[in-house]
């Protein structure tokens, strides 16, 4: 009886026009959650399992299916909504952490949506992107604050310069596809990415799975993850890499470690990670050589060493309350690129209550940390990546605008390959072959067809930004980096404004 | 080895040291020129000493290396006489280092092969997260004693402390300090801690790490990696089995399993 009473009502109903089915019980083997199956007369629903993931919709050749709101049930309450309701009850059930993935999903209004962008109207006049040049490069790494020559006045043909380079290299477009790993997300899906990126010339980062052999080839535009794990750290995984990130912290769950259940550690996956097989995979909360500014610069200096000073050094943190100060302290440390994750960044899974409540927006992270680089002086040496919900070309060049080099995109990408955001990754039941090892699912992601659709993606977000550029009548992505008086805003709340150190539309 | 293959590198030039980057860097052209032993006099906490070397390759160690000594390395054989700073053998691949002194805190982080052997007394959360991958088993031999946090979050491999005092005039008694500290393999989900004591050590026990007695089968298992450790150290080996070990080995591969659920919202 109890069962009974406490059963959470679902959320979804599985709606299935007997007349329009066929039968062919399609729908059964590609629910992947269980909830269809064929009772010997017609397909029937287990609603209670549904995640809304609308594979069995998009696989039914009779178009029966349809998946609604489960509406009908609560009674409504503004302040205990369903979702409250609903943890309240798995809680009290389970006694356990909530788990969670993708990224926070509470309405909490975006600040990109609230800032304008500038055009060129009469003088400054625009640029038309189809006709001329309009550049969207970027090159990663530290630059020098100035360059110095060894010159003499006697001898004045005989100039040389005298400054030291720190490794760069040049991407076509400011994006790097935001670190997921081989784990996290399948084989096939990572291949794609990673195919992606190489036709792209832009970037993807490796996350904290190691890289297995098949992506070495694509290693030039990789960027891999040193996390506190070290999981698949060696000679090879250092070595084969356009560079190399320290992760300190993740948007979605900042402050916490990583956690890959036993049963997803496969073969591939213990191969990549080196690990045993069935093992669960403990990310540490912190790094464990890694207490102090000092401790990080000690770590840095590591990579540059393993890896002959080739390649750039940096570190990803989540955008949290302080995030300003710490990111002059990695860039005093020695790091060449600073990552920053806000917090609507995704994840394969992490605590509920960190997802949707630790961290701050990236908008505000991106300006506080480009704000306060400029005031120490190190703006201009340092790579600002900035991620944590960029979901369209409109997000990113906003970010941009306020003072990030590339942004990170995670979620596009997943959602380009066919994600339909059920937030169930954490469960390795991907009916769409993306967050899931289990060989009979990851089978139904195409490679190819994925790579193309990433490709189309960002080729498309490409044009928009040098259509947005032509109309400031800006002729480089550079010259948009940190350029707020391009944008103004809009929304109910002059502070943000203030700190974003964007003016108000009108002003 | 002829001495054609060996050089000597002093790490210190007009009575400064040389900073890690020239030291590391007078390192990777000797190698360049085919040695393959190379002596380090007046090491002065020169960190990443060894970083990422890899091969059939000897570094003898004169002086007090710094912090991540041998960091990712992956083959080489480093001897250090003297004392050691934090962090030796992080993230090691394979190889072996061997320290006639002390050591600092965090040894052999996250190392997933190789061996370290320690002569005298290690400090903190030392062994924490190395692991264990297919032929690979990270061995830690301590000769004196640890503090707290040992083996913490261990995944795999194998490490012993055997409680001794070994001294420099080549004599050994047993130490007066404590085996080990608080939080003793906390977090262990592979791999064993084995602790050459007869104290009960039930009131250090971290999260997710038992108590048992040694078996025959992990007896025989140590058998030759103490053998390999009392020859390092020229100390005779019997003195080792006057006492028994006690192995500390998790209770789950999944020590966390339980504290998640999951829920459709």
């Amino acid at each position: 009886m109890s069962s009974l009473t406490h059963k959470i009502p679902s959320y979804f109903k599985v709606k299935i026009d007997q007349d329009l089915c066929k039968k062919c019980k399609r729908c059964t083997t590609h629910c992947s959650y269980g909830v269809l199956s064929f009772n010997g007369e017609k397909i029937v629903s287990d609603d209670d399992k549904c995640v809304a993931c609308n594979r069995c919709v998009a696989m039914c050749p009779g178009k029966a299916i349809r998946i609604i709101e489960n509406d009908s049930y609560l009674p409504p309450h503004g302040n205990y909504t369903r979702r409250i309701r609903n943890i309240i009850w798995r809680q009290s059930g389970d006694g356990g952490v909530l788990l969670s993935a993708t990224g926070n999903d509470r309405p909490i209004r975006v600040i990109f949506d609230d800032l304008l962008l500038d055009a060129c109207q009469v003088t400054n006049p625009s640029i038309d992107p189809l006709r001329e040049t309009i550049e969207t490069k970027i090159f990663f790494g530290r630059k020098p604050q100035k360059l110095e020559f060894n010159y003499n006045i006697e001898t004045p043909d005989d100039i040389s310069l005298k400054t030291d380079f720190s490794p760069n290299f040049e991407i076509d477009m400011p994006i790097m596809i935001g670190h997921m790993s081989l784990g996290s997300i399948s084989y096939n899906a990572v291949m794609a990415i990673y195919q992606a990126v190489k036709e792209l010339n832009i970037l993807a980062g490796s996350g904290e799975g190691g890289l297995h052999k098949d992506f070495y080839e694509y290693g030039p535009n990789i960027i891999t993850e040193i996390a506190s794990g070290r999981f698949g750290v060696d000679i090879n995984y250092l070595q084969n890499a356009a560079g190399i990130e320290i992760k300190i912290g993740q948007g979605a769950k900042p402050g916490h470690g990583g956690h890959l259940p036993g049963e997803k550690v496969n073969s591939l996956i213990s191969q990549t990670r080196m690990i045993p097989k069935g093992s669960d995979a403990l990310s540490p909360y912190p790094h464990h050589d890694i207490y102090s500014i000092e401790d990080l610069a000690q770590l840095i200096a590591a990579l540059k060493e393993a890896t002959r000073y080739k390649v750039p050094i940096g570190v990803k943190i989540a955008a949290v309350h302080n995030s300003a100060p710490i990111a002059v302290g990695i860039a005093r440390g020695g790091a060449d690129f600073i990552s920053i994750d806000g917090f609507r960044g995704g994840t394969g899974a992490a605590p509920r209550i960190i997802r949707d409540h630790a961290g701050i927006p990236i908008e505000l992270a991106i300006a506080a940390v480009d704000e306060r680089l400029r005031q120490e002086n190190l703006r201009d040496q340092i790579t600002l990546v900035a991620g944590g919900s960029v979901r369209y070309s409109a997000d990113l060049i906003k970010a941009i605008a306020l003072g990030a080099d590339v942004c990170m995109v995670g979620m596009p990408v997943l959602i380009a390959m066919g994600c339909r955001v059920c937030q169930q990754c954490f469960r390795g039941l991907c009916s769409w072959g993306i967050a899931t090892q289990q060989e009979y699912l990851v089978r139904r992601l195409d490679i190819d067809v994925a790579r193309n659709r990433i490709i189309n993606l960002f080729h498309s977000w490409n044009e928009e930004l040098k259509e947005v550029l032509g109309a400031m009548g800006i002729d480089s992505v550079e010259s948009l980096r940190s350029n707020r008086d391009r944008l103004r805003y809009i929304g109910p709340n002059p502070r943000i404004a203030e700190i974003l150190g964007v003016k108000h539309a009108g002003e | 080895m002829s001495n054609n293959n060996k050089i000597e590198i002093n790490a210190i030039s007009d009575e400064n040291p040389l900073d890690y980057k020239t030291l590391n860097e007078v390192i990777h052209r000797a190698l360049s020129q085919g040695k393959t032993k190379i002596v380090l006099n007046n090491v002065c906490g020169q960190r990443f000493i060894g970083a990422s070397l890899q091969g059939n390759i000897e570094l003898i160690i004169n002086g007090l290396p710094g912090n991540d000594l041998g960091i990712f390395m992956d083959g080489p054989r480093i001897v250090v006489n003297g004392n050691c700073e934090d962090q030796a053998g992080n993230t090691m691949n394979d190889g072996t280092i061997i320290i006639h002194g002390d050591c600092g805190d965090v040894i052999g982080l996250s190392a997933r092969g190789g061996k370290i052997y320690v002569k005298k007394d290690v400090g903190y959360r030392v062994g924490i997260h190395i692991k264990e991958y297919e032929h690979k088993h990270p061995v830690l031999i301590i000769g004196g004693t640890a503090k707290d946090f040992l083996g913490e979050y261990m995944a795999g491999g194998i490490i012993i402390v055997l409680g001794l005092k070994i001294n420099d005039d080549g004599s050994v008694e047993e130490s007066n300090h404590p085996i080990c500290g608080n939080e003793l393999g906390t977090g262990i989900h592979r791999g064993k801690i084995l602790l050459r004591t007869d104290e009960n050590l039930e009131e250090n026990l971290g999260i997710g790490a038992k108590l048992f007695e040694i078996t025959e089968s992990e007896l025989k298992q140590i058998d030759p990696l103490l053998d390999e450790y009392c020859d390092a150290f020229s100390i005779p080996r019997e003195l080792i089995d006057r006492k028994p070990f006690k192995v500390v080995k998790p209770i789950s591969k999944r020590p966390f399993g339980g504290n998640y659920c999951g829920q459709i919202v």
